[in-house]
């Protein structure tokens, strides 16, 4: 079957992020088994875990036993995953991979070869997948391999973009308090009216630079984008109109029952110590 | 002693994974490993449970996949277990169990709970809990018999029970280029709503809880003012069998007989039933409790919203 496009979880790349940094001394990259599912011709990976594997100039060496009982343990936790592929850290793919990449045609029909750029070479971390295909001249027996890069996009669940905004943010705070970033970075986690400040500096930002935008358009210092200028305007047509007294009603009655429930829970924890009180200072009780 | 706690960014992401793919009843969901550091608690890996398996798979599970983590240079030393709690809501004598077997096994371990409701909507929420030794000294003596005279005794209030202990997240230099990555490629979230002004259904469903608990609490309260008023009700027939022997006794006095024995038969008058439990109701205590401080903080940043909303409709008229 062919696939025309994969998708990632973060929680994949983490993982595998983790198993490069725990890999043996001599090792130079880490290879492990993806787990997913497949949607007709869409690939979703949800998790991995690392295969120890051997490798050298002229052999290579999976314990294939490891990753069978592996397999085994996830399927116990998770039912719903199948293997769709492994993955390699470094950016290189060699004869070996293609090895790899023959014991995982077994396990699977298809299986994606995902790879990520643990020694960041020019800047950035690349994550690409591909998907591998025979080529070869007509009439010869001896096919050749050719990994064939496909799209690959990262989709988070809810609970996922959270956290990865949240960790993001603290490293940024930490960097802007000038005290650089340490080796090994310890975040505190933020509070609800953190997420709140946070949330609105950043709308305040993404305001201010439209609105930059718009000036320097109408100024005439940048050419004019109708595409850009359409979705700007959907952007407009997004706010509601609102008689003023409505909205300020809604607001209103809004505030008076967040504050009505504040209240409450006040009373009601002064109650509780209360009721703790009355009954430590109850008579003995002798029978 | 634990004082604080160090959770690396992949345990947070997986425990947030697991506990959305679980729909499951609320109940332990699986293990972290970690090490401790001296009075910092390393949590750097966790591992989930299978579902629907009885204890002796259970025990089995955890020793193979245990010696699959060596392998593969995973910490393999317990140090706690986590489960995804809906608004906080696990202050149960389930949890007070779990949490009592794991800290008597191993010192160290301490109780994750994440709340995903939380989390999903903006706000990662995960805490840390673990028990007092004065709770765990009073509990593991006499779990049977928690009355009002071994709390007076141990000096164990609600409050007092668990301990919440800080957690910081630990990003390695790697997983930062890599989230730092994620967040350039896609800064804007589509799906998750940071600013949403609509919390009433959230403020209902928190008060709902706390209703059913502080019910829970009544409960327990009344059982015990029963159980004063079978007491004093004894006491008081006690007395009066006494003093009826004693007048009785005088009576014969003057009369010349021979008295009789001045502690009458107190059997015959109903004893009252043994002292309530306590335990039950202090858990109900801590729980409403804590309803109470996340409705605070909910309320409170509910309010900064509504009041942003209100600025920005003022400055546009």
């Amino acid at each position: 079957m062919d696939f025309l496009s994969v998708k990632v979880h973060p929680t994949v790349l983490l993982t595998m992020v983790d198993s490069y940094e725990r890999r043996k001394e001599d090792a130079r990259r880490v290879i492990g088994t993806l787990l997913g599912n497949i949607a007709g011709n869409e690939v979703t990976i949800t998790s991995c875990f690392c295969v120890p594997h051997n490798e050298s100039r002229d052999e290579v060496a999976v314990d294939m036993e490891f990753a069978r009982t592996m397999t085994d343990f996830h399927l116990k936790t998770n039912p719903n995953e199948v293997i769709v592929g492994w993955y390699a850290t470094g950016m290189e793919i060699s004869a070996h991979s293609v090895l790899i990449h023959e014991y995982y045609c077994r396990e699977t029909k298809n299986p994606i070869h995902l790879v990520m750029d643990t020694d960041v070479q020019a800047g950035d971390m690349d994550i690409k997948c591909y998907i591998a295909s025979s080529i070869g001249m007509p009439g010869e027996t001896k096919k050749g391999t050719l990994f064939q890069p496909i799209e690959t996009e990262v989709v988070y669940y809810d609970s996922e973009r959270v956290i990865v905004d949240t960790i993001n943010s603290g490293i940024t705070k930490l960097q802007e308090t000038g005290k650089g970033v340490p080796r090994e970075t310890l975040l505190k986690l933020q509070t609800d009216y953190d997420t709140v400040i946070e949330s609105t500096s950043s709308l305040l930002y993404h305001v201010n630079f439209v609105s930059s935008y718009v000036d320097r358009v109408v100024k005439g210092e940048i050419p004019k984008d109708s595409k850009v200028g359409r979705k700007l305007m959907d952007l407009m047509k997004l706010v509601p109109y609102m008689e003023e007294k409505e909205f300020s009603a809604m607001l209103n009655n809004n505030l008076n029952d967040t504050l009505m429930v504040r209240y409450l829970a006040e009373a009601v924890k002064a109650h509780v110590v209360l009721n703790e009180k009355l009954v430590n200072t109850a008579v003995p009780v002798v029978a | 002693m634990v004082k604080s706690i160090q959770l690396e960014a992949l345990v947070a992401m997986k425990i947030g994974k697991f506990c959305e793919e679980d729909s499951g009843p609320e109940m332990v969901v699986g293990i972290l490993l970690g090490m401790e550091d001296g009075d910092r608690l390393e949590i750097t890996n966790c591992s989930p449970f299978p579902r629907s398996t009885d204890n002796a798979d259970l025990d089995q599970y955890q020793m193979d996949i245990q010696k699959a983590h060596r392998n593969v240079n995973i910490d393999h030393l317990q140090v706690g277990w986590f489960q995804p709690a809906v608004h906080g809501n696990f202050m149960n004598k389930m949890f007070l169990d779990t949490q009592m077997s794991y800290q008597a096994s191993i010192d160290e371990s301490v109780a994750v709970m994440y709340d995903p409701l939380k989390t999903s909507k903006g706000c990662l929420s995960m805490k840390a809990y673990r028990i007092t030794p004065q709770m765990m000294e009073m509990y593991s003596k006499q779990s049977a018999a928690i009355t009002i005279d071994v709390l007076k005794e141990q000096k164990v209030q609600f409050s007092t029970m668990f301990e919440e202990i800080p957690i910081e997240i630990k990003v390695s230099p790697l997983a930062s280029i890599l989230l730092h990555k994620l967040k350039r490629e896609d800064p804007v979230p589509k799906k998750v709503e940071y600013l949403n002004l609509s919390h009433g259904s959230s403020l209902e469903h928190q008060l709902r809880l706390m209703m059913s608990s502080v019910d829970e609490l009544t409960q327990e309260s009344g059982k015990f003012v029963q159980h004063q008023r079978s007491v004093a009700k004894y006491n008081q027939h006690k007395n009066n069998t006494i003093q009826r022997r004693a007048t009785e006794n005088a009576a014969r006095q003057t009369r010349g007989e021979p008295p009789l024995p001045t502690e009458p038969d107190l059997s015959k008058i109903p004893r009252p039933s043994a002292p309530p439990q306590r335990i039950e109701a202090l858990l109900a205590s801590q729980q409403v409790n804590q309803y109470c401080q996340q409705i605070k903080d909910f309320a409170g940043q509910g309010l900064g919203r509504v009041f942003m909303a209100e600025a920005m409709e003022n400055n546009e008229i």
